[in-house]
């Protein structure tokens, strides 16, 4: 008898990601792309995409929940659920405790906090503002003519951070100029960029609990679990898998469906 | 996917609307009766005792926003230098003024412009910018302007209070006689606050309706049926209109119909509609099977101290009792007794960017709330006209997650 599978779909702003797990949960594979303009056309290619690294049929995949903001778009979904659920899903399942799980995604920062029980107690989203998100770190590597993936390795190079004091994108952009024209050095400055993420991240609610990072910014940041941990004085742990953690999520829903 | 449902009384209401913006535009067009232009929660009693026909901008600006032209306008007012931050009524009623617009025209035929008013009377218990607004009217057509000036953060309304504001609507019935030589009629305020009162009682019974469960009506059948409640009271129409949709809701109730089919969460709302989405935002609780069965804004067309034997203070103390004008501990009194009537689940929190009076989850109350009581709550960015400050993709994904978080918990 051919193997049963189940699958999350999270077509999120940037990124749509997909997750494959067993009956017992395991992720078996994922896949992520592009969200692009078509959310319908980037669900179906990382659905193929997983699919065919298990080198498996679809039939073979028994449910499949799709979440995100293009979570409708997903034609093929059997279910769908927030983000919010999903994070808290996945998240929960590696740390089966109480939790605060802190997802910086690439538009929007969400903070969930599930009791001992794994039930969702409340959660934050950021205002209509992408600062301190993942579409903020892209502006300011792109007026830097920085390569989104040497951001990291520059930031921990730094041995005299700035402070970048506005919470705007744009006016970020504007302090960073006038920074570089005072000669500031382009790592001091990245790693303040990115101090100022983890300070928008907290000002959206308190922090209890052991701290799970999700999310594809700190997929590729590692530096802002450190500095997340410095300043909230808690262990902070970045989830396996943490880009596709909400895929995942899905993926554990459609399996407890 | 379910469909909204539509009460009949909704026709009869269409009709009674249409009424008073004719009878507003016939007294313009004859010069006779004055008109004057009131606050939502302003002294109207007080104005049609004195033989005054009423018009009330707020219902103009609420037009605007849920005919979604609001934003249209706005920017005309932004441009002659009222900022974007301040309350949207004001700034797509004046922008549209500008522009030479109003929804009236397009809904009434005959009915050419805004009513231009002999007097313009405020009260300040809303906010500062109504006063704003109406003052800006009065420069620019040099009409007389005025107003009473409300006590704000009242923790119990003490008799001070209620001597300071009767004192200011005696004085204030002084001054429109002098100004417009009406007169005041002491038995037709009698019975125009005799009138009010009823008409309060009335839509207090009407929005209780939403206790039973199911709940036959939601917070946004409630936005659009408060329409005879802000412009009307004081008069028999809005008495008989509310006597006869509190029969059609009684029927409901009697045979069990449900405004949302399946009702498993029940919701209170705080702050202000979003007007140019309450048909979207009704369709996606009902898709949640959600009921909205109870929000302090249509609340705010309650007043139980009105008496006719006593007007000038009743008056004052019904203006005095107002929500919106209260202190923190009396708000979250207040919730917690709703909480009890209508047996909700959790709170939703409109932060309406551009009416810091109307969003009360600024100051740490929504989080006191379920510190003290449990009560779960979610808030959303948006505002009551302006939908260039509403983030509607954030909102349906806080609200749709705040759902399976209440899911989680039945």
């Amino acid at each position: 008898m051919p193997a049963e599978f189940y699958a999350g779909i999270d077509v999120g702003s940037t990124t749509t990601k997909v997750a494959i797990v067993d009956a017992a949960g395991t992720l078996l594979a994922e896949a992520v792309d592009k969200s692009g303009f078509d959310f319908a056309g980037a669900a179906e290619t990382v659905f193929s995409r997983a699919l065919a690294v298990l080198d498996a049929d679809r039939l073979q995949v028994k449910r499949v929940v799709s979440t995100g903001y293009g979570r409708r778009n997903v034609a093929f979904a059997d279910e769908m659920r927030t983000e919010i659920f999903c994070h808290a899903a996945g998240a929960y399942h590696y740390f089966p405790e109480a939790l605060t799980i802190i997802d910086i995604g690439g538009q929007d920062n969400k903070i969930i906090r599930v009791n001992a029980g794994g039930e969702r107690e409340n959660f934050a989203m950021n205002r209509k503002c992408a600062a301190g998100t993942g579409a903020f770190i892209e502006e300011i590597a792109y007026r830097l003519g920085i390569d989104l993936g040497s951001l990291n390795g520059l930031a921990e190079k730094s041995e005299d951070e700035v402070s970048i004091g506005s919470f705007c994108t744009v006016f970020s952009c504007t302090e960073i100029l006038g920074l570089l024209r005072r000669g500031t050095k382009p790592e001091d400055i990245v790693k303040g960029v990115f101090r100022s993420v983890v300070k928008r991240v907290l000002e959206m609610d308190s922090i209890t609990g052991k701290v799970v990072l999700t999310g594809g910014v700190v997929a590729y940041n590692p530096i802002i679990a450190r500095m997340m941990a410095e300043m909230t004085e808690r262990e902070v742990v970045v989830a396996p898998h943490p880009q596709v953690i909400g895929a995942y999520g899905a993926a554990l829903t459609a399996r407890n469906l | 996917m379910a469909e909204i449902r539509k009460l009949k009384a909704a026709k009869l209401m269409k009709k009674v609307m249409a009424d008073h913006f004719y009878e507003i535009d016939a007294a313009v067009k004859a010069g006779n009766p004055k008109v004057a232009w009131c606050t939502s929660v302003g002294p109207a009693e007080l104005l049609r005792a004195m033989g005054f026909v009423v018009y009330f901008p707020e219902n103009h600006a609420a037009i605007l926003g849920a005919s979604r032209t609001a934003t249209d306008y706005i920017p005309a007012a932004n441009a002659i230098g009222y900022s974007p931050e301040i309350c949207s009524y004001l700034t797509a009623d004046v922008g549209a003024y500008l522009k030479g617009f109003t929804p009236l025209a397009k809904i009434y035929e005959g009915i050419d412009s805004i009513p231009k008013p002999d007097v313009l009377v405020y009260n300040t218990n809303q906010c500062r910018d109504v006063k704003d607004w109406f003052e800006w009217y009065a420069r620019r057509w040099n009409v007389p302007c005025l107003g009473i000036e409300s006590y704000v953060n009242v923790g119990a309304v003490t008799d001070t209070h209620v001597a300071g504001i009767s004192g200011q609507f005696k004085k204030l019935a002084e001054d429109l006689t002098a100004i417009t030589g009406n007169k005041l009629d002491m038995d037709k305020l009698a019975e125009t606050v005799w009138l009010s009162r009823k008409c309060s009682d009335l839509w207090r019974d009407v929005l209780e309706m939403a206790t039973r469960k199911p709940s036959p009506l939601t917070f946004f059948d409630g936005t659009i049926h408060m329409g005879p409640a802000v412009v009307m009271r004081g008069t028999q129409v809005a008495v008989d209109y509310y006597e006869t949709l509190l029969k059609e809701l009684q029927e409901w109730v009697d045979e069990g119909v449900a405004a949302v089919e399946g009702e498993k969460y029940r919701i209170y709302w705080e702050g202000m509609p979003i007007w140019g989405k309450l048909r979207e935002n009704a369709q996606l609780f009902l898709r949640l099977k959600t009921a909205v069965v109870a929000s302090t804004y249509c609340n705010s067309w309650i007043f139980s101290a009105l008496d006719g034997d006593d007007p000038w203070d009743s008056m004052a103390r019904a203006y005095t009792e107002l929500f919106i004008v209260r202190d923190d501990d009396y708000k979250e009194d207040y919730f917690l007794k709703m909480k009890k009537l209508f047996d909700y689940d959790g709170i939703i929190f409109h932060d309406a960017k551009t009416c810091p009076n109307n969003s009360n989850c600024r100051y740490g109350l929504p989080q006191r709330l379920q510190g003290k009581a449990g009560i779960p709550f979610v808030t959303i960015d948006g505002d009551l006209n302006d939908l260039r400050c509403y983030s509607e993709e954030q909102a349906i994904t806080k609200i749709e997650a705040f759902i399976e978080q209440l899911g989680e918990r039945k």
